[in-house]
């Protein structure tokens, strides 16, 4: 698959969340507002793309010759946590209003179901390691892209009369469930439409 | 006694991790397509999770507080490498069907947020019992969403699925014909979620209202 078809693919045709439901905890609990779901999306988004990285690397370079694959979920969430408290303190030296708008939502990320979840589907799937750079950049996308969306429908739903069992949580779900069911129509039909499959 | 049965009883239901406390959501829309599956997943995180209570609470004075959430993942994922190795050799079928939520399990927050509020405050005895309600209160959470989908999505209850022959599958008449497929996709579920989290909501809020009158 090119480059693009991936990104496509895991943008919208397996979109993180509203296809394969990894990252829910953050996505119903941090799209309250529009501009904490941007600085969450952009968190992950760039967590996300270096996790694919460096598991990558990991997994090829160290677990493979040493003969010691069976030590990827262990290896890889160490690798995850240490390069999310890596991101925090840079951040934090390099960009303190940047580390301000982020730092709560940066710890967060090491529970993620989509960054560990991301770092082994390129492995399964085989890509080398400028496609899975690829692969997570685009899963963080679409992970920001519905959270973006969520926000937006959350801050209208704000004002909008809903019965008392559905407020919060439920409605939220719902909402979900509507934008998935229109996510349904990208499908690998849109990836062969477009000569990328 | 009845203190322990307490912590035993009290996932089940009153703090159900799915329905009351919203943990671990990943796995529970994602394997929820057949009710078999849903028993694995729910094993498997009721074994993990007793696992790494009854580690994290014996350990609990020796892991020091600031590296506590690192310690804790590591033990959590050593659990989850063993499971995912025993279902591997020995349950081909469930290993494949659970696919990447299997060692997803690492980052369910059912797991951790139990770790990081009970076991680490509680005696072996305590943690274990709470694991194992909370992890049966799981695979009910579970198999009720499983139920529902596969019911309404192909009109099948798969009870057994370990191969070609060793399968147990009660096809339901009428509705398998023409099933409502949507409901074992993505939407369905976060729909689905959506109104049993509303119906939850309504029966506290009118146990509530009861409660007060009464």
């Amino acid at each position: 698959m090119s480059y693009i078809g991936i990104i496509v693919t895991y943008v919208f045709v397996q979109n993180f969340i509203l296809v394969q439901f990894m990252g829910l905890c953050p996505f119903i609990g941090v799209s309250k507002s529009s501009e904490s779901a941007i600085g969450m999306g952009v968190a992950v988004t760039f967590v996300t793309a270096v996790a694919s990285v460096v598991c990558y690397a990991v997994y090829t370079y160290l677990l493979i010759p040493f003969d010691l694959a069976y030590l990827q979920t262990i290896s890889f969430i160490l690798v995850i946590a240490a390069l999310v408290q890596m991101v925090e303190m840079v951040i934090r030296k390099m960009s303190p209003s940047l580390y301000k708008a982020l730092g709560i939502y940066l710890p967060l990320i090491t529970t993620n179901c989509a960054v560990l979840g991301i770092a082994i589907i390129n492995i399964d799937e085989g890509y080398n390691m400028l496609e899975s750079f690829c692969a997570g950049l685009a899963a963080g996308l679409g992970f920001t892209l519905a959270i973006v969306l969520m926000s937006n429908i959350r801050e209208k739903l704000e004002l909008t009369p809903v019965r008392r069992s559905f407020r919060g949580v439920p409605i939220a779900f719902v909402s979900a469930g509507l934008m998935a069911l229109a996510f349904m129509s990208f499908d690998r039909s849109l990836l062969a439409n477009l000569h990328l499959a | 006694m009845a203190g322990h049965m307490k912590e035993l009883t009290k996932g089940i239901f009153k703090e159900n991790p799915t329905f009351i406390i919203m943990l671990g959501m990943c796995p529970t829309l994602g394997v929820t397509t057949q009710v078999f599956n849903a028993f694995g997943m729910g094993a498997s995180v009721l074994f993990v999770l007793l696992g790494s209570n009854m580690i994290i609470s014996a350990l609990r004075k020796v892991i020091p507080d600031a590296i506590r959430i690192p310690a804790y993942i590591v033990v959590i994922a050593s659990f989850v490498t063993i499971v995912e190795m025993v279902l591997h050799a020995y349950v081909p079928a469930v290993y494949d069907a659970l696919g990447v939520y299997l060692p997803l399990i690492v980052v369910n927050c059912i797991i951790l947020g139990r770790a990081e509020a009970f076991a680490n405050k509680n005696t072996v005895l305590d943690s274990a019992l709470d694991a194992i309600g909370m992890g049966i209160g799981f695979t009910l959470a579970l198999s009720l969403i499983a139920a529902i989908r596969e019911v309404i999505g192909a009109g099948t209850i798969t009870l057994l699925n370990l191969s070609e022959t060793q399968r147990v599958v009660i096809t339901l008449p009428g509705i398998s014909e023409s099933p409502v497929r949507v409901m074992t996709l993505a939407a369905g579920a976060l729909l689905l979620m959506g109104y049993l989290k509303a119906f939850f909501n309504w029966n506290t809020g009118r146990k509530a209202k009861g409660g007060e009158s009464a």
